[in-house]
């Protein structure tokens, strides 16, 4: 059997609305995966260190704010920069579709918009890690 | 669907049984439990005739971008007949932090207006006469420096610091325990809040230093009970450190207001709002001893849930929105705001702010339900839930005592865990289709665009700039000096607003004075709960 997949949810940015990013990490430790959550107002420097040193295979980041296109692009040249390519990002909150189409771009595995089910995201992120490692 | 099959809950999850009559109200007593509007323990209202004296107050919360921006936001707002101003703020303001610094990045005028120097409230204020109009400001941790601020702008307009009316916001607990936007740990931000009550109650007897607020944790997830009670105990704990601080019960408790949610469940709302002001009356006439009756009246604004609003069908919104507003109005409260269709998505459009505001003028001056107070006074199962949502409030108050009060409650995790526990199982709840949300996962349907406010990218670049030059232009010696007397201020035990007024007068940032105190106080980290 696989080792469970781990995950880092982290919250970036000023805001401290949590609720999401504590929703999500609890029905991703109830799917069984390890998760780790970080707290608040995380940079992303902090962030892609956090990731590295858990040696997790997949970052969540939780932003209500309309931040995301500060912050969500310099994740993505971190993780380039430390060689970290292989480490899967979604982006969970409120994210325009537009916005959503542009950090697809920039290598975000998917963003998942209010009202998203649990049950989904937990089902991605099993099957984008089970690619990622055959 | 299997309706039979089907456990009748409120949202909070409440069992509700399949009738109620006289059965579940044994020994009720309208004339001593309930008593008549306007009078103790006031659970029918906190006057006699309610909405037949006056509406309640529409006040919609709106902040973005550049001060300048915001404040023509406010005359629109005004013309089209709002009665009172509520000002939203950006995340940098609201987390101390002035729009040029790092953490900002990104963050400047997104989640609300930005406000850096009393350079910019004075802006966002032009043209509004700070006499006559009644300001709400939504403010936490750096209450005491923009309250301060708008102190000064009221002073320069030539209003009597008696005459100005409105209210900060100011409840540090809230937002250790669900909305986060801390900076100083909790003692420390304890002193400054009871700073500006002990300032408030000398100097500015129409405006509320502080509104108790429940919204927030219930935003987080928290069930109705345990926003209403988590709120009341904060309440419980401000009055406390208000005593210790020598102020008579009397002078400063007809100051606190309250402000609690309106969520979807229409009956559990009306029973909380009823229940809350039951709760307080007794707590301050028993715990504390209170004797006037204005100390007894707990009065409250509300706001419709912003997060019952979806982004799947959102013009749905609309419909939602009123139903809230409308359990708001029947529980009798003080004002409302009521949010816009597209705030699922982003701060709401000038088209969207203004069928929010139509909404709540309906109800006003359309529905007739203002035509006597607590029409559903004596309904067997409001009066029931009524009396249920107490006892289970009060059973929250003697646990968070016997922890040594809220304050030590929020060190051990305990309301955070309690939220996270209660969010959690509603997430579930939707998730197996217990509970239906239409739209999201019950009569889904494609979704056509809307129309969204777009925030102007350039406000960061515009409050920066303004920004250097009020550093270039100000006299940064007399800066330094304010700020330096603050410091000693903070260290010591006086009354710090003084000396907040002195600096924001001397056009120290915000970020100036917060970073002082942050020397003197420190910083809040919290231990996360999952």
């Amino acid at each position: 059997m696989n080792p469970p997949i781990r995950v880092l949810v982290a919250k970036p940015g000023l805001d401290g609305h949590d609720r999401g990013a504590k929703v999500i990490a609890r029905a991703l430790r109830d799917a069984g995966m390890e998760v780790i959550y970080t707290g608040l107002r995380q940079t992303p420097e902090m962030i892609v260190t956090a990731a590295l040193q858990e040696d997790v295979q997949v970052i969540g980041l939780s932003i209500l704010s309309g931040a995301h296109n500060a912050i969500v692009p310099r994740v993505m040249d971190l993780l380039r920069e430390k060689d970290m390519t292989d480490v899967k990002v979604i982006v969970g909150g409120i994210v325009p579709d537009e916005d959503a189409a542009a950090l697809k771009q920039l290598g975000v595995a998917a963003v998942f918009q209010p009202g998203a089910s649990l049950d989904a995201i937990v089902e991605f992120i099993r099957k984008s890690v089970l690619v990622a490692q055959p | 669907m299997a309706v039979a099959e089907k456990q009748h809950t409120t949202i909070s999850g409440v069992p509700i049984e399949p009738l109620y009559g006289p059965e579940q109200l044994p020994g009720f007593d309208p004339q001593g439990q309930l008593a008549r509007p306007g009078e103790f323990p006031y659970t029918r209202g906190i006057h006699q005739s309610m909405y037949r004296g006056r509406l309640w107050t529409m006040r919609q919360f709106s902040g973005f971008a550049t001060p300048e921006e915001t404040n023509r936001r406010y005359h629109y707002l005004l013309e089209q007949g709002q009665t009172g101003l509520s000002v939203a703020f950006d995340l940098p303001t609201l987390m101390g932090y002035d729009a040029d610094h790092a953490l900002s990045e990104g963050e400047v005028g997104k989640c609300g207006a930005s406000i850096s120097s009393l350079e910019d409230m004075e802006i966002l204020f032009r043209g509004i006469p700070l006499g006559d109009v009644t300001v709400s400001m939504t403010i936490n941790s750096p209450a005491a420096v923009l309250w301060a601020m708008y102190l000064a702008v009221a002073e320069q307009q030539g209003v009597d610091w008696k005459a100005v009316s409105g209210t900060l916001q100011n409840d540090i607990l809230k937002e250790y325990i669900a909305q986060k936007e801390y900076i100083f740990p909790p003692r420390p931000s304890m002193r400054l809040v009871t700073d500006t009550i002990e300032f408030g109650t000398r100097h500015t007897p129409r405006f509320n230093p502080i509104s108790i607020s429940g919204y927030h944790i219930r935003e987080a997830g928290s069930t109705a009970v345990q926003e209403l009670a988590f709120t009341l105990r904060d309440g419980i704990e401000y009055v406390e450190w208000a005593l210790e601080r020598g102020l008579p019960i009397d002078e400063f408790a007809p100051r606190l207001s309250f402000f609690f949610n309106a969520h979807n469940d229409f009956f559990e709302e009306i029973a909380k709002y009823r229940a809350a002001r039951k709760l307080w009356a007794y707590a301050m006439r028993d715990r504390f001893g209170a004797k006037e009756e204005r100390s007894l009246k707990l009065r409250f604004h509300s706001q419709t849930a912003g997060c019952s609003l979806t982004w799947q069908q959102p013009y749905n919104n609309v419909v939602r929105t009123a139903v809230q507003a409308l359990a708001a109005v029947l529980g009798g409260t003080q004002s409302l705001h009521t949010n816009s269709l597209d705030e699922a998505y982003a701060l709401p459009s000038e088209q969207a702010v203004t069928i929010a505001l139509r909404t709540q003028q309906i109800l006003g001056y359309e529905s007739g339900v203002t035509n006597t107070p607590d029409p559903l006074g004596g309904s067997y199962f409001v009066e029931r839930m009524t009396l249920d949502t107490e006892q289970a409030a009060l059973e929250y108050f003697r646990r968070i005592d016997e922890m040594g009060g809220m304050i030590a409650a929020i060190e051990k995790g305990f309301p955070q865990s309690e939220i996270a526990n209660a969010s959690y199982q509603y997430q579930r709840a939707v998730e197996s289709r217990e509970k239906l949300v239409v739209g999201v996962n019950a009569f889904q349907q494609e979704d056509q665009p809307i129309e969204l406010l777009q925030i102007d990218q350039a406000a960061e670049a515009h409050q920066k700039t303004k920004l250097a030059a009020l550093h270039a232009r100000r006299d940064n010696g007399r800066v330094r000096k304010t700020l330096d007397t603050l410091r000693r201020a903070a260290e010591g035990t006086e009354n710090t607003m003084p000396f907040i007024l002195d600096a924001v007068r001397a056009y120290a940032t915000l970020g100036e004075i917060c970073d002082a105190l942050r020397e003197v106080f420190g910083s809040y980290q919290e231990t996360a709960h999952v």
